[in-house]
């Protein structure tokens, strides 16, 4: 039977990093991945590596990644194509722009600088292809993107030269307490271990609920759509509050256009159906926000599938009802910027059993905490 | 001209490819009383193999043949039927749903199809050789497309180089059409007789046979045949000359066009975007639908009629057409009339005979299929052999993961032209089989549409009602 | 590289990056480019290197060129129609030209 420090369920990013983490920690970890590390959500989302209009609970992890995001070529032994060139949340309007300037200012008299309010000028000046219509924005100038099957990639090569064992194609069909060891069933056989990592995205609820330990978690799949090559016209990465979209250009000349409009995902088959009246809303957004595209030619969609919570942030901690396991799922969305920290985090938070990272707030018992008493007691 | 806003929100057939399968299809169904249209993206029905059949301009009927005019039949028939027949559409996405997506002169439309029957037909084996992408090569296809279409002949210093019975056959069109040839390079290997001498006695009984050796020794007598088991497209700008040899036989030939061909195989992007399973046939070297006998996929409602089902030829495929479509009238209409399916079963069956002499005959060589050093693999994205097979080396499984590292499958042809040259350069590299390594995941639209022709959709209801609260 | 075989098809004007040629019913743009011996039609976006129609048949997307304004059109499945303005595309050319 095998046996190790921590088994890691899921190969995406989150997996990926915590894997490596706990290698470079000295520890054993042996990570199981249903299909191939970056199949689903790690490898297929925007790449967007974003500080900017994060959730408060989330950005001190969202710090703590940028930080690895800046010296990722020396983490993982690969840049992952990762360029900083800022992320820019634009205000269609002046009431937008007033609410941006309250969130900024928010942030400042909470210790946060990494969002700053522009005007149109300096708007233009950073986006020069946006419509008129914009009287402002917010910048976060550190922000960036990466790719991201290349990244998720490159920290499952580099966790496996530090010594975790990555098995692909191997799906877990039971969690069970043996002595002080959880053992895992998997299709490739059992493997034990003290401490179990569940950074299953999608399929998260599963494993939680093998532990007795439900959360409401959504599947989810945002669709993208890229097109082919058009002459290089913006750099930072362009997200909207008022409706969904996130735009930005790759380096190769692609822009892949996002937002959150959703396919429709079937997790058991992992399939997705494009929602193609969604993706007009989205052409129609671009089209409206960036005339200089309308004649560009969208030659692919897609869709990766992952885990929505209730609230929109992810699952970070330990288990509230069994010992020696943590989670780390749930990241609604967001979750790629946030892989390198977290992973950083939950290997010190199994290693050590604390962190010095913030993380209240994502625990998972506060999806228990919220029902309604009366149905606790019956 | 039929537009986007003319067609209905919903069809009980949708027929996606105008070819034989496409038109045999559409008009039996509309016939039997199904609420039926047929989209294709050319200018005018009848695929490749009819291509331009109702308005070509080559007007002796000697020089295309009479198996090309019989065309005219099955596009008629598809008119008369009740059929809508909409050319110049191009229909991008199909899900398994049957949600049809569909570009008329730049406006889209989603519609409802209760069946679905996908007739792409095929489409030219990739022929990655040294130079293939200079100005002055072309696939064979290509210039029998202009031929029949718009009259074209080549008539300057012009090779054909390749295998495979529809190079012999344009090689007789050109010639007829008053067109120059200066050389036929034959890269089939000898050894092919090998395999294909077991299944020699079905093909002389079958059809092919007297058409095949009248063709071989129409172009023999006026054209040089050589075999060649090298071949490289050489030029700056565009090609100078053809260099080609066997053994240490080393030619060089000044050129103006080079021709390449190497047989077809299946169009299978559409059906694979729709989620229907495919699987890889070692006999054809490529990968076709899972279908049932009645042409079923995978997936409900989806069937792939034609030489996208598996290759198969023009006539064979109007009968699949048929089978295709009398299953889906039995299914949405079981009272109405249809022709005997047995009856079709069996011509069907007759058309089978001699195709695995002609496939075993005509495979091409492991070096034409697999090529090595700079030569280009992917058109769009210029990835080379070496490119892909490093790749495969460092670790790479699929084409799917190759994306992310050489872009090779991501730029506008979305495969067609490499996806079998990168599937068998991975499945060689790393000593496992095509059937293995898998074929790209093909994501939706299968035809690039501008963000202009996306955003024609008509506005949905929910997003109108989101707009007015 | 091509010659009529005849002139069945009513003339047709189309401009190339400016230049009359002389089309006929039933061209598409990527073979009406071929009959007027146009030996490429555009430059890669990746290296530059130059290309022509190869296929013919709506797959290799090579014939890429722009049409009456709009970048990227698969010439060989696009008719030509009289006063059709066609560009020919040199490298990253699509959208903001």
């Amino acid at each position: 039977m095998r046996t190790a420090d921590v088994v890691v369920i899921g190969g995406g990013i989150h997996g990926c990093a915590t894997a490596l983490h706990l290698a470079m920690r000295g520890l054993k970890p042996i990570l199981v991945e249903k299909d191939y590390a970056g199949r689903h959500a790690s490898g297929v989302n925007a790449g967007g590596v974003r500080q900017l209009a994060r959730d408060l609970a989330e950005i001190p992890l969202s710090i703590s990644s940028m930080a690895l995001w800046e010296h990722i070529e020396e983490l993982v032994g690969d840049d992952c194509g990762f360029e900083s060139h800022g992320t820019v949340l634009v205000a269609e309007n002046e009431t937008e722009l007033a609410s941006f300037r309250a969130r900024v200012e928010d942030l400042r008299l909470r210790g946060f600088t990494h969002e700053e309010l522009i005007d149109r000028a300096e708007l233009k000046r950073l986006v020069p292809a946006v419509a008129d219509h914009c009287p402002g924005g917010v910048v976060s100038r550190r922000d960036g993107a990466a790719d991201p099957f290349r990244t998720t990639q490159a920290f499952r090569r580099r966790a496996i030269e530090k010594g975790a064992e990555v098995l692909e194609g191997v799906t877990v069909t039971g969690l069970s307490k043996v002595g002080v060891n959880w053992r895992v069933e998997t299709s490739a056989g059992p493997i034990e271990a003290p401490k179990i990592v569940n950074a299953a995205g999608a399929w998260a609820d599963r494993i939680a609920a093998m532990l007795g330990e439900p959360v409401p978690l959504t599947v989810v799949a945002p669709m993208l759509m890229v097109t082919s090559r058009v002459a290089p016209f913006i750099q930072p990465v362009v997200i909207l509050r008022g409706r969904k979209l996130s735009f930005k250009q790759l380096g190769n000349g692609t822009v892949v256009i996002g937002g959150g409009h959703l396919a429709t995902p079937h997790r058991d088959r992992n399939e997705t159906v494009i929602d193609w009246d969604k993706l007009a809303i989205s052409a129609r957004t671009v089209w409206e926000l960036f005339p200089a595209m309308r004649a560009a030619t969208i030659v692919r969609a897609w869709a990766g599938i992952e885990a929505f919570m209730p609230d929109g942030i992810p699952v970070v901690g330990p288990s509230s009802t069994s010992e020696g396991i943590y989670h780390q799922f749930g990241f609604s969305t967001h979750g790629f910027q946030l892989g390198p920290g977290t992973g950083a985090m939950m290997a010190e938070l199994v290693a050590t059993g604390s962190t010095n990272t913030p993380i209240d707030g994502l625990g998972i018992d506060r999806f228990s905490q919220r029902k309604d008493p009366s149905l606790r007691s019956g | 001209m039929t537009k986007a806003s003319d067609l209905a929100p919903s069809y009980d057939l949708v027929v996606i490819g105008g070819g034989p399968a496409g038109l045999a299809a559409a008009a039996l169904a509309a016939r039997a009383g199904l609420t039926t249209v047929l989209f294709d993206e050319n200018p005018g029905v009848g695929g490749q193999i009819y291509r331009a059949i109702t308005f070509s301009p080559v007007k002796d009927r000697a020089v295309l043949g009479e198996d090309y005019w019989a065309g005219a039949e099955l596009a008629a028939e598809a008119k008369a039927s009740g059929a809508l027949i909409v050319t110049g559409a191009t229909v991008w996405s199909l899900d398994p749903t049957r949600l049809v997506g569909v570009s008329i002169a730049g406006q889209a439309r989603l519609i409802e199809a209760k069946r679905v029957i996908i007739a792409t037909g095929s489409l030219e084996r990739p022929f990655p050789v040294p130079g293939w992408t200079l100005p002055g090569v072309m696939s064979a296809g290509g210039a029998q497309t202009v031929l029949k279409a718009q009259g074209l002949v080549p008539n300057g210093k012009t090779v054909l180089a390749g295998g495979g019975p529809l190079m012999w056959l344009l090689a007789a069109q050109i010639l007829r059409a008053g067109g120059k040839i200066d050389a036929v390079l034959d890269t089939t290997p000898r050894k092919n007789w090998l395999r294909a001498l077991a299944h020699l006695p079905d093909f002389v009984l079958s059809p092919y046979f007297a058409k095949g050796l009248k063709l071989l020794r129409e172009v023999r007598a006026k054209v040089r045949v050589i075999r060649v088991d090298r071949l490289e497209a050489v030029g700056d700008d565009k090609l100078r000359e053809v260099v080609f040899g066997k053994g240490d036989n080393e030619r060089r030939m000044p050129a103006d066009l080079l021709l390449l061909h190497q047989g077809v195989v299946p169009n299978v992007n559409l059906a694979l975007a729709a989620g229907v399973a495919h699987a890889w046939n070692e006999r054809q070297l490529c990968f076709e639908p899972v279908l049932d006998e009645d042409f079923n996929s995978s997936v409900p409602g989806i069937s792939v009629a034609g030489d996208g089902a598996g290759i198969a030829g023009g006539t064979a495929a109007a009968e699949r057409g048929r089978i295709a479509a009398i299953a889906a009238v039995r299914a949405l209409k079981p009272e109405a009339s249809v022709p005997d399916l047995q009856i079709v079963r069996q011509k069907l069956q007759r058309e089978a005979m001699g195709r695995a002499f002609l496939d075993w005959l005509n495979r091409p060589a492991d070096s034409f299929r697999q090529p090595e050093g700079d030569t280009i693999v992917c058109r769009c994205e210029e990835v080379t052999a070496r490119q892909v097979r490093d790749t495969a080396d460092l670790g790479c499984e699929g084409p799917n993961q190759m994306k992310a590292f050489l872009r090779c499958g991501m730029g506008p042809c979305q495969g067609r032209l490499r996806g079998l040259t990168v599937t068998e350069l991975i499945a060689a590299q790393r000593g496992t089989t095509p059937a293995e390594v898998g074929y790209y995941r093909l994501r939706p639209p299968v035809k690039p549409i501008t963000l202009s022709e996306l955003a024609s959709l008509p506005i949905a209801e929910a997003e109108r009602k989101a707009v007015e609260r | 590289m091509f010659k009529r075989l005849a002139e069945t098809g009513a003339a047709v004007a189309i401009t190339v990056d400016g230049r009359q040629i002389a089309a006929r019913a039933g061209d598409t743009v990527a073979a009406a480019l071929i009959a007027a011996g146009i030996d490429h039609c555009r430059t890669t976006p990746v290296s530059g290197a130059p290309r022509a129609p190869y296929c013919l048949m709506g797959v290799c997307f090579e014939c890429l060129v722009t049409v009456d304004g709009v970048g990227s059109r698969q010439g060989c499945l696009v008719p030509v129609r009289d006063g059709m303005a066609v560009e020919t595309q040199t490298g990253k050319r699509e959208a903001g030209r």
